[in-house]
């Protein structure tokens, strides 16, 4: 357990966060860790909340994670990294996309978004911010904050020895290949 | 090279390399992706039967024939299939005949949580249960060498944590098996008391090899560091002990768990201080190894409910709590799942939750989120095509009792075809008054878009015979039947208003519009307008009342500061059920006037 690195990524369904742990996994196998992912699908999948842990080291046996146990969390939202806040280790680190994407209770007028969760998390760990959806609207493509996200996650791990480059333009279609890369970049400047 | 495969993807590679001729299965979550990564296999006859009992029978008649077959279902479809899988057992293997059930412990997406272990033994069948995606695949191909060998069906046994989770995998190639000639064998294959006495004999000197076979099996090993605890466990427990105390114990690793290893197990009590039994769900090991009178802790200090994991287990063994970062929980609001936007049940529910005096019977699909806010439109729902006889039963009680209600009973196209046509049967046959709504969106939705009987297309996406739902509902002797498009709430209205005039008769409403999400076939172009403009509202003309928001749409939302509804653009489909819903017309859809 002591060489294994535990990632959990969160967001909302439609944010991507299964194609970034995609990714993030083969680049890791083609490195030549062990490597194990676990999501959940179904019901979760219908506008809830969406996480996928990823583990990696030169041995890996439990699939998932449970309080306290993960060295990093990546939130695609804001509530969501609130909500996931307990799985990660005290001494961890969180990246965190400042999007807001209000819940049906919110939507509906029942309750507010909760105001300035960053500043709440700036004070319980180390929290970097990255603007993610604004960078990846910025470089023209509004959909790709999840390779943002999956830049400044590698940015935060010091993974940077593995060819990301590469492995995204063999992972997405072909005519994406050049965008993808662009977001990897920037999320990889951005911390 | 090896690939990240899920649990699911490995067994359906399993299938393939094993030389797997037939395949049949029933979606349902966790365990769907096994046949439609199957059907990726040219050298595989893979098909979606109707329902999981019909999915099992049909590989027997395979394994029958002589060729190599597979059934997969989650756990509660093991239910259905039961009453074929308990005969089964009794009759001859001819071609091997292995079977995945899926448990979902924690009920990822599951209306309960059932450990199907318990099967494995009262069938008294062969089970395997994998730890990762490389056993997924090298068990599927040991447990048909078990199930030619010793004349059994297999279960493969898994979780969601096993199917849905990626880890390495080598590949091998395909073995090619000769298919056993059919023979006529009566004495081994007609289940008919007599010769199913003389079959018990023959089941029960099976269990006995099996039980050698346990012994010595390669999926059953130990693994000593540290003898001060021992720890018995399999599938993902196995995974969560050996994460969590490291070389700190020792392991006996079960892959075959039915029949135990017993002489195995208490071998390797003997070499440990403390033994453990780490299992999720229910003590099904721990009582076999109580019984055989070893001493073991299991459930004192493993909790029976809920999903295990790497921290449950370090509590209960190592008395270690693990602290994760405490954010207050005024930081967080509930995030539920909700009918998407655009979805053709949100008519439906919206038009029904106005209903006084009713009683809503749901089924188990995406509609079950028709009980959640704002629709509130559902009482109650037990399982797959159970609404209408549930409806019916309801119905016959407020009667009988002088309670004033009228039942509303809903199920999907897919659950229809599974085993909602049975339930519309005591409807029918029995003259219940029971409403019986058929939620028909073109796909089975919930688990991904699989094709059922009703949309034209196989799982291998052929086209095929399209069961029309409205001749079978004809067919069944019921005279009063409606279709209508759900997103229409003057005609969904009108629908229901017809159906509660009929006091005396069942009816039957068929809401026919498709899944916003599945790929439309050129028969959903044809037949429906799918151009999806977005509606917008015009503030100018929003009173803020609200009123839209009641039919629950993610697309819509309330600006708190202006005081006004708004439509999110990217994510309106046009369905125009808020532009219905709203008093002073004050959305439209793009593009119209």
């Amino acid at each position: 357990m002591r060489d294994v690195t535990s990632i959990l990524l969160v967001g909302v369904g439609g944010q991507g966060t299964i194609l970034a742990s995609k990714i993030l996994t083969i680049g890791l196998m083609e490195q030549g860790y062990d490597v194990k992912m676990s999501e959940v699908h179904g019901m979760s999948q219908r506008g809830g909340s969406v996480s996928t842990q990823v583990r990696f080291g030169e041995k890996v046996y439990s699939p998932i994670i449970g309080a306290g146990m993960a060295d990093i969390l990546v939130s695609f939202e804001e509530m969501e990294a609130a909500r996931y806040a307990k799985f990660l280790k005290p001494a961890g680190k969180m990246v965190v996309n400042t999007t807001q994407i209000p819940s049906l209770p919110i939507l509906s007028g029942a309750c507010e978004y909760p105001a300035r969760i960053i500043d709440e998390l700036k004070k319980h760990v180390s929290v970097q911010v990255v603007d993610a959806t604004q960078i990846a609207a910025g470089l023209g493509n509004p959909k790709g904050a999840n390779i943002v996200l999956l830049g400044a996650l590698v940015g935060a791990l010091g993974l940077t020895e593995i060819d990301w480059k590469e492995i995204i333009a063999k992972t997405v279609k072909p005519a994406f290949a050049d965008v993808n890369i662009k977001a990897f970049d920037a999320g990889l400047a951005a911390v | 090279m090896k690939k990240l495969l899920t649990g699911d993807e490995a067994v359906a590679r399993g299938l393939y390399e094993s030389g797997v001729s037939f395949a049949s299965a029933y979606p349902g979550t966790p365990s769907t992706e096994i046949l439609e990564n199957t059907a990726q296999y040219d050298e595989i006859y893979a098909e979606w039967a109707p329902n999981e009992k019909v999915a099992v029978e049909a590989a027997i008649g395979a394994s029958m024939s002589g060729v190599r077959s597979f059934a997969a279902m989650k756990m509660v479809g093991l239910n259905v299939a039961a009453d074929a899988m308990f005969t089964f057992s009794y009759l001859q293997i001819n071609g091997g005949f292995v079977f995945v059930s899926a448990d979902d412990p924690g009920m990822h997406s599951s209306q309960d949580e059932q450990d199907n272990r318990h099967y494995a033994k009262a069938m008294k069948i062969a089970m395997f249960e994998p730890s990762d995606s490389q056993e997924c695949l090298e068990m599927t191909k040991e447990a048909y060498h078990v199930s030619e060998t010793y004349g059994v069906p297999v279960m493969l046994r898994m979780t969601t944590r096993i199917c849905h989770s990626k880890s390495l995998v080598t590949e091998g190639p395909r073995q090619d098996v000769p298919p056993v000639p059919y023979v006529k064998q009566r004495e081994k294959m007609d289940a008919v008391p007599a010769i199913s006495k003389q079959r018990r004999y023959v089941m029960e000197e099976r269990e006995q090899k099996l039980k050698a076979y346990a012994e010595t099996s390669p999926f059953n090993a130990e693994e000593m560091h540290d003898t001060k605890i021992g720890i018995v466990a399999a599938g993902a427990a196995y995974m969560y002990a050996r994460d969590v105390l490291g070389d700190r114990a020792s392991y006996l690793k079960l892959g075959f768990t039915y029949p135990l290893p017993l002489q195995k197990i208490r071998d390797f009590a003997a070499k440990v201080d403390t033994l453990y039994v780490v299992e999720e769900l229910d003590p099904f090991m721990e009582d076999q190894i109580h019984g055989a009178g070893i001493a073991c802790h299991g459930r004192d200090v493993i909790p029976g409910i809920d999903e295990l994991n790497p921290n449950i287990v370090a509590a209960a063994i190592l008395q270690q709590q693990r602290q994760g970062v405490t954010i207050p929980d005024t930081y967080v609001v509930p995030r539920p799942p909700a009918l998407c936007a655009g979805c053709p049940h949100r008519g439906f529910f919206y038009a029904l939750g106005k209903r006084k005096d009713t009683v809503m019977v749901g089924d188990i699909g995406c509609y079950a989120l028709g009980g959640s806010e704002p629709l509130n439109a559902k009482d109650l729902a037990v399982c797959m095509g159970s609404a209408f006889s549930v409806g019916h039963g309801l119905s016959h009680g407020f009667q009988m009792s002088g309670q004033k209600k009228r039942v509303v009973a809903c199920m999907g196209d897919s659950t229809f075809f599974h085993t909602g046509i049975n339930s519309l049967t005591d409807v029918a046959y029995n003259h219940s008054n029971t409403i019986c709504v058929i939620l028909d969106n073109r796909i089975t939705g919930m688990t991904g878009h699989q094709q059922n009987p009703g949309t034209g297309y196989t799982l291998k996406g052929e086209p095929t015979t399209l069961i029309d739902i409205q001749t079978v509902v004809r067919a069944l002797g019921i005279q009063h039947i409606r279709t209508v498009n759900p997103l229409d709430l003057q005609a969904m209205n009108e629908a229901l208003d017809w159906a509660y005039a009929r006091e005396d008769e069942p009816s039957v409403i068929i809401t026919r519009w498709p899944c916003i999400l599945k790929k439309f076939s050129p028969a959903d172009q044809a037949e429906f307008d799918l151009s999806m403009q977005p509606c917008v509202v015009h503030t100018e003309t929003c009173i803020g009342c609200r009123k839209c928001l009641t039919t629950g749409c993610p697309a819509l939302r309330f600006n708190t500061q202006t005081k006004k509804s708004e439509i999110v653009a990217s994510d309106c489909t046009g369905c125009t059920l808020c532009l219905q819903v709203c008093p002073v017309q004050a959305i439209s859809r793009k593009g119209d006037k």
